[in-house]
């Protein structure tokens, strides 16, 4: 049987990431609204209903890194240079909130002041990390002989700070979202506030983002049928569902928030990032690094990849159905007893 | 290439791996410790062993997250400072990593969620399942992590392709090569003794203070019985483990004991004080014959000495040469703690009643983590020049990026560093300085044990605790 690894592989990793900025994004999100919270009772609940599923979650970044490196090494080689600085900082913040949910609950009045600001911080730090690389990966980078040539401020534009703007609103409505379904009384009522104000954000970033990036990034646009000012209907209508998506997306958010349904709000945030993430898919696909490298010039050996796709016929779908039942087992509103072992 | 940054490249990388290692040597242990608890509590329902349990884990808990952030770090650094090793090494050791977080990692990551806060939710029995997953996570990742370094330290099974990248052409000797099961014996132990150690530190502390806890003398036991039996045991995987590198890498095996000459019968250098530039100790204490016979099992064996090795290729010889026998020396004090336990259980009605005894605990307590940074220089500068040993040098192997870049990110690295373990390592030894009787009276407070259990009607926290 022959099988068209690398592009297996491209899917994975990219069904990895996929689940990265959801899973992770909500929890992230929970620490970007934890100054908003009213009361220290209040935070505690926050961090209850994420704290058994925050290290799985986060496991799919080590997946989306190393499966990468694994999978398609030289594009690996190429971006870690590339955002040195973004990547070191976003591993920074990660260290800092990812240490807070236990030194929170150990520290005394001063220990856990700062593990709060720790939390707040690093999550939000780490959502505008992604963002600045996200960005940069848009801008492209430039490469010379297989390798990273260009300089180490290149990610640093006002286009990769918006991008960075609209993860964090993205990741703030998606932890809203989560808190929603998972509080109930005085918090869930405030994560409804939150919901509306960050989607309203989301919104208004999605469509900045759309158009700088149709303005700024010609290839991008060409993909989307867009040049001089017009659109060629024949490129853009196999596309449209993307947007279509999005729109859908927040509809179901506004409806859910307006009808205060528990779940429908979530499952519209995450539509909205389905649509965001295969909005970006369709501006670079087949290329890995944008524009220079496409996923099977810069895909692994067939041995390697067919070795770990072995691995993964099994292994996924276990981790699948373990990361589902351990959510199963935590479902429902968390309470003020959830607490701690 | 750009010198600056590929020391401090080395340097960043040596920081946050010695760092990163601390934590996997104790939690590696520690959930093994752990499940055998949990296991021991359903087995005979003595509530000591759930005492110790739910204090524990919490120790557990904290180290883990420590480790678990502190290793995100090692899968992005491979590609920001060693972009090319990533790129050339990638199609063969790429799958290991990736197997290891397949296996290993959403494993411990999903199942560590239930352990520590699924007492309630789910029977005790799925508990103790959950915790033994987590346990066989942790033994799994050490499994792929030491496959790949025993394939760094002896590669096996590969070729090298026009373009200098490499291809596996046999993933059995790939995963499997030769010095791999002595290399994993010896992490796995080391792992072991460490958090036996710690576990006995604890334990002495507490009986020092309090020399009827109930729970701390039971887990002294446990600690002693584990010096006793592991600690020499390691003493033999060590050396077989030694073995094979007078086998494979003979220069780092020339380190590792001094050697500069080649010879029969090399004398044994207790002390040492090799100098790189004279190609000779400058003085050194010896015992003649026995380094022939400890290295190759033959006092009249020839063993080869670093000046058969042109001066490129030498590894760094008083780092290694002085690390090595921090290890051992720690080691055999590991191995004389556990006999003085013994004996003092065979002849003296149990380990708990020497106060000198439990302040040697006391004193022993960081020194697995000390012998497993030392054994880890050993392997990993012994290994210098090289990063895949033979095939790709450290030098070629750096990332092209700037000496300014690399300097700010290890000054951040190493600020957030010491705040954040400094401040677990506090947090840590806080809870081992109350106690396991405390965290036993917490939990009752918190209301989290089943009901009917002698301590759910135990008094509750003091007033002015917060939270829960």
């Amino acid at each position: 049987m022959t099988m068209d690894l690398p592009t297996v592989w491209i899917g994975l990793i990219g069904l990895a990431v996929l689940l990265y900025v959801m899973l992770d994004g909500f929890d992230l999100g929970v620490g970007i609204l934890f100054p908003f919270a009213r009361s220290p009772a209040d935070r505690d609940l926050m961090m209850d209903s994420i704290a058994p599923v925050w290290d799985g979650n986060e496991t799919w970044l080590v997946l989306g890194g190393g499966g990468l490196l694994a999978a398609f090494p030289l594009a690996y080689a190429v971006l870690m240079p590339a955002f040195y600085i973004p990547i070191t900082l976003m591993l920074l913040a990660l260290i800092l909130r990812g240490v807070a949910f236990e030194f929170r609950l150990r520290g005394r009045r001063r220990g856990t002041a700062f593990w709060t600001a720790a939390f707040a911080g690093g999550s939000t730090l780490a959502a505008v990390a992604q963002g600045l690389v996200l960005g940069g990966f848009i801008q492209g980078v430039r490469v010379e002989h297989r390798a990273f040539a260009g300089g180490p401020f290149d990610w640093l534009t006002p286009y990769s700070l918006l991008i960075a703007a609209g993860v964090v609103a993205g990741y703030a409505l998606l932890g809203a979202c989560w808190l929603i379904w998972k509080t109930d009384d005085e918090l869930h009522g405030d994560a409804r506030r939150w919901a509306r104000i960050s989607a309203g954000a989301v919104a208004a970033l999605l469509a900045a983002v759309s158009l700088a990036t149709l303005l700024l990034h010609p290839r991008v646009a060409a993909r989307w049928g867009y040049a001089d000012g017009g659109f060629d209907l024949a490129q853009l209508g196999p596309r449209l569902w993307i947007p279509a998506l999005g729109a859908a997306g927040l509809a179901i958010l506004a409806l859910g928030l307006r009808r205060s349904r528990h779940g429908a709000p979530f499952v519209g945030a995450a539509l909205v990032f389905l649509s965001g993430y295969a909005g970006l898919a369709a501006g670079f696909f087949p290329y890995i690094v944008p524009y220079v490298l496409t996923y099977r010039q810069a895909a692994s050996a067939d041995n390697a990849l067919a070795l770990m796709l072995g691995g993964v016929a099994i292994l996924l779908p276990a981790i699948v159905g373990y990361t589902v039942w351990v959510y199963w087992v935590f479902r429902g509103k968390v309470g003020a007893d959830a607490g701690y072992h | 290439m750009d010198i600056d940054a590929l020391l401090l490249s080395r340097l960043q990388f040596a920081f946050t791996i010695a760092f990163h290692i601390i934590f996997p040597s104790f939690t590696i242990g520690l959930a093994s410790y752990l499940a055998v608890l949990e296991g021991l509590w359903l087995a005979t329902r003595n509530e000591a062993f759930k005492t110790l349990y739910l204090f524990w884990i919490k120790i557990f808990a904290l180290s883990f997250g420590m480790g678990v952030v502190s290793g995100v770090v090692m899968s992005y650094e491979i590609g920001t400072n060693w972009s090319v090793y990533a790129e050339v090494a990638s199609p063969v050791i790429g799958p290991l990593l990736a197997f290891e977080v397949l296996t290993a990692f959403f494993l411990e990551a999903s199942f560590l969620g239930v352990m520590l806060f699924g007492w309630k939710r789910v029977g005790p029995r799925l508990h103790f399942v959950a915790s033994v997953l987590v346990a066989l996570g942790t033994l799994t990742s050490a499994f792929w992590i030491i496959s790949a370094n025993s394939w760094m330290q002896h590669p096996t099974g590969f070729k090298v392709l026009a373009d200098g990248t490499l291809r596996a052409v046999d993933w059995w000797q790939v995963i499997f090569s030769p010095t791999f099961p002595e290399r994993l014996a010896h992490m796995t132990l080391a792992a072991y003794l460490t958090t036996a150690l710690v576990v006995g530190a604890a334990c002495a502390w507490r009986l020092l203070k309090q020399p009827d806890e109930t729970e701390s003398a039971i887990a002294l036991k446990m600690a002693v019985g584990m010096f006793a039996i592991v600690a020499p045991l390691q003493l033999f995987v060590g050396d077989l483990s030694g073995k094979e590198v007078l086998r494979v890498q003979p220069a780092k095996l020339a380190a590792i004991e001094a050697f500069w000459e080649t010879r029969t019968e090399q004398p044994f250098h207790i002390v040492a004080w090799p100098d790189h530039a004279k190609e000779a100790n400058r003085w050194e204490v010896s015992i003649p014959r026995l380094g022939s016979l400890i290295t190759a099992g033959d006092a009249k064996a020839q063993v080869r000495g670093l000046k058969s090795f042109a001066p490129a290729d030498r590894p760094p010889v008083f780092i290694v040469f002085w690390a090595f026998r921090v290890m051992v020396g720690l080691g055999v004090a590991m191995i004389g703690l556990g006999a003085w336990g013994v004996w003092l259980a065979w002849r003296r009605g149990g380990p708990e009643r020497s106060r000198l005894f439990l302040r040697a605990c006391v004193a022993m307590g960081p020194a697995g983590f000390v012998a497993v940074i030392a054994g880890w220089i050993v392997a990993e500068v012994g290994r210098q020049p090289y990063v895949i040993y033979g095939v790709l040098r450290t030098a070629d192997a750096v990332s092209p990026v700037t000496a300014g870049q690399v300097s700010v990110s290890l000054l951040a690295f190493m600020i957030i560093y010491a705040i954040v373990f400094s401040v677990g390592g506090l947090y840590i030894l806080r809870l081992i300085a109350e106690g396991p009787a405390a965290g036993a009276r917490e939990e009752a407070a918190s209301g989290l044990r089943s009901p009917g259990s002698p301590l759910a009607a135990a008094p509750h926290d003091p007033p002015g605790e917060t939270g829960r």
